[in-house]
């Protein structure tokens, strides 16, 4: 599905990620933690395409493809969907023409017809009891004026709309209470399917109490430092990420 | 991914020059030159009068300096002051109409031929100088509705546009204004009866084809008592390297319990990607709410021109009356604008609302500049103002200037304003939903002018979304 090879990339001449490999195969979830500023965030913005970053070297492949090569509307048309850490507010825009904007440009570029409004409405409608949302939510502006667990939960019924092969979710979890983060997870499981791979960025655990990752991965100063099964989140819950990086530096991972 | 500069320029579509004879006067302003067009035009004496009143008091005025608007100086006595398609003497039959012109407004795609009209919108047609054909006529006229060209209506109802032309905007007004009021060559005529609801759509469209050449048109629009009508005008010109100057007289009067509808698309040639050519916009539109209760509204779409130079306004003098005033300008490559309205509150209880969205991308240079003033005895009246600038790219400007004033302590008047820039960040939020950089900036555009849009016609509403679009194609990345 993704396979990430010695990435380095760089914001503003500022380097971030030195040397990330990576693979995540049809149906498995990662999750990627680590403290601030270790680059979680530049890897969900660099894999969906955003232009302010900057690759050094390194690949990335995606379904067999040069993902680097590609603008971000073809990666998105391929398949790949990122949930956005802060979603961003169009206003005057509704959510539903928004929405059914973009799947009928991913439907086109497969050679799928699009859908109508009456397909869309109904189609939306049944993805919105996913993440409980209400129907006003289909009229209204795309993330004008909602509430940061709104703008999180719309971001999980926009995956839920485009279907993606390849889901990212960037702190999905922060700005959340326990109940809107047990509703988006809620959302997101049932999203989970053998052919769907997901790559779930957090800072904290308590995400993965909810969506159970198959593998975990903690990043620091822009590399993969350590990965293990879910396990590993529990430990850096107990221990924190200084005893990793205590590790790191004394060479034990290295 | 491209970047605002790279992406520029879909061609202007209406851009395309007409072959036909033109009969045009010649070159310069002086009385001669004013008594020829009257002549030609065949006016009254009082109406010769008028004129030459105007281009006396014309001379005696300098151009205005104060708009946020750079241009060179306009050699007034190197302009051709008419223009007009050499056509036989009397247009009653679109059959007689010289069938290049036909073709003309088919590209634009206005069709004339009032029986493809399936829209149900009357069109009167300006071509350079003089009025080309009216649809519709005769069945409006079964109403007691009239509306033709200005010409005619000076021969058919001189009493009509004795009463109201100048009534309000004076032969005195601006220095546009009274340029207009000497040269002013043709330009479209509504009267609706008191009681009328006018049952259609009426609408001008303007075409400037012949170069060098001044359009100077006048509209006068009225609305009797209790009567309605909505009025759409439409605006194209060739692309041509030198600017074109384009100074219209637009007057609406509403009569007790009336109402006026204006929505205007411009669309007029914007000159080029390095700002050559391109129509010169000074135009003056302004309405007269004169009897209680009654209504005028300006709708705006503008995304053509080098320069635009207007401020549609109204005169809330009757009791109750309101004034409405929506607004989008869109700037892009080097074009400039400063636009925007005066809602002048005299009658009591009288409401205005504002709503101006100004997009400025590639030089563009956008101001908006409004008046709201509320006279002493204007007591418990109105105004809401809403200015919204988007900014896309760096090279351009967007520049706000309210100016109020309240001589009384009941009324009530509100000003917000915003400043936005469409970021990358929106763009690349629709990119990763799947749509390509075009469809994603007409779709936040379109979501910024939404509340204007909405105000305007159906089938207006339309095609002023696709413009925006066009006008902006390329002007983001």
């Amino acid at each position: 599905m993704l396979q990430i090879n010695n990435l380095y990339a760089a914001v503003t001449g500022k380097k971030i990620l030195n040397g990330i490999t990576l693979t995540v195969n049809p149906g498995e979830v990662h999750a990627v933690m680590g403290p601030n500023g270790s680059g979680k965030s530049t890897l969900a913005q660099i894999l969906a395409g955003h232009p302010a970053y900057e690759i050094l070297d390194g690949e990335i492949i995606y379904e067999g493809q040069n993902l680097i090569a590609l603008e971000a509307e073809k990666r998105s048309q391929a398949g790949l969907f990122l949930a956005f850490q802060y979603p961003v507010e169009i206003p005057g825009v509704s959510n539903s023409y928004f929405l059914k904007t973009g799947l009928n440009e991913i439907r086109k570029s497969r050679g799928e017809q699009p859908l109508d409004a009456m397909e869309f409405l109904k189609l939306i409608r049944e993805k919105m009891k996913l993440v409980e949302m209400n129907e006003s939510f289909i009229n209204r502006p795309v993330n004008h004026g909602y509430s940061g667990g709104e703008k999180k939960r719309n971001e999980i019924l926009q995956m839920a709309v485009l279907e993606p092969k390849l889901a990212i979710l960037d702190e999905t979890d922060s700005g959340l209470d326990i109940d809107a983060l047990k509703v988006v997870a809620n959302g997101v499981n049932k999203l989970r399917s053998k052919d769907r791979s997901m790559i779930v960025v957090t800072h904290y655990q308590r995400l993965l109490n909810y969506i159970v990752p198959d593998f975990v991965h903690v990043l620091m100063n822009g590399r993969i430092v350590k990965s293990g099964g879910k396990e590993l989140a529990l430990e850096l819950e107990a221990f924190g990420y200084d005893k990793i990086k205590e590790e790191f530096v004394n060479g034990v991972n290295a | 991914m491209e970047t605002i500069e790279q992406l520029v320029n879909k061609k202007y579509e209406y851009g395309f020059v007409t072959e036909v004879e033109e009969e045009t006067i010649p070159r310069g302003l002086n009385e001669d030159i004013v008594r020829l067009i009257s002549s030609i035009k065949k006016e009254p004496e009082w109406m010769l009068e008028w004129r030459l009143k105007a281009y006396r008091h014309w001379l005696t005025m300098e151009e205005p300096v104060w708009p946020n608007v750079h241009y060179p100086k306009i050699d007034y006595n190197n302009l051709y002051y008419y223009s007009a398609p050499k056509i036989k003497p009397k247009l009653d039959n679109l059959s007689e109409v010289d069938p290049e012109l036909l073709l003309t407004y088919e590209k634009l795609g206005i069709s004339l031929q009032e029986q493809k009209r399936l829209t149900g919108v009357a069109v009167d047609a300006i071509f350079d100088s003089v009025s080309v054909a009216t649809t519709y006529k005769e069945k409006l006229y079964e109403m007691g509705i009239i509306f033709c060209s200005f010409s005619e209506a000076l021969r058919e109802h001189p009493e009509l546009v004795k009463k109201y032309m100048g009534s309000v905007v004076p032969y005195s007004d601006n220095y546009f204004a009274t340029l207009n009021s000497a040269v002013f060559s043709d330009g479209s005529f509504c009267y609706i009866p008191p009681g009328v609801h006018c049952p259609m759509e009426l609408s001008t469209y303007f075409r400037i084809n012949a170069s060098e050449t001044g359009q100077f048109e006048r509209t006068l629009i009225i609305a009797d008592k209790g009567a309605h009508v909505s009025y759409l005008e439409g605006c194209t010109a060739p692309i041509r390297d030198t600017n074109q100057l384009h100074a219209a007289v637009v007057e609406l009067v509403a009569l007790e319990d009336g109402e006026i509808k204006y929505s205007t698309v411009q669309n007029w040639y914007a000159g080029d990607k390095d700002g050559k050519g391109g129509i010169y916009n000074f135009v003056t539109k302004r309405g007269i709410c004169s009897g209680d209760n009654s209504k005028i509204s300006w709708t705006q779409v503008e995304t053509g021109s080098a320069i635009t130079w207007k401020y549609p306004g109204v005169i809330l003098k009757g009791d109750n009356s309101i004034g409405e005033f929506y607004s989008v300008a869109v700037v892009n490559n080097y074009q400039q604008a400063d636009t925007g309205t005066k809602m002048i509150h005299i009658g009591k209880n009288t409401k205005s609302t504002i709503i101006s969205k100004g997009i400025s991308a590639g030089h563009g240079d956008n101001t908006y500049r409004g008046l709201v003033k509320v006279g002493k005895k204007a007591s418990n009246s109105r105004n809401y103002t809403q200015c919204d600038s988007m900014l896309m790219g760096n090279k351009c400007s967007a520049n706000t200037f309210p100016y109020i004033e309240v001589k009384n302590t009941t009324s009530n008047v509100e000003h917000e304003a915003s400043t936005s820039k469409i970021g990358e960040d929106q763009i690349f939020y629709c990119k990763q939903r799947g749509m390509n950089a075009e469809n994603a900036i007409s779709m936040i555009v379109n979501g910024f002018a939404k509340e204007v849009f909405k105000n305007l016609p159906m089938e207006f509403a339309v095609e002023a979304q696709k413009l925006l679009g066009i006008s902006l194609e390329g002007s983001v990345g």
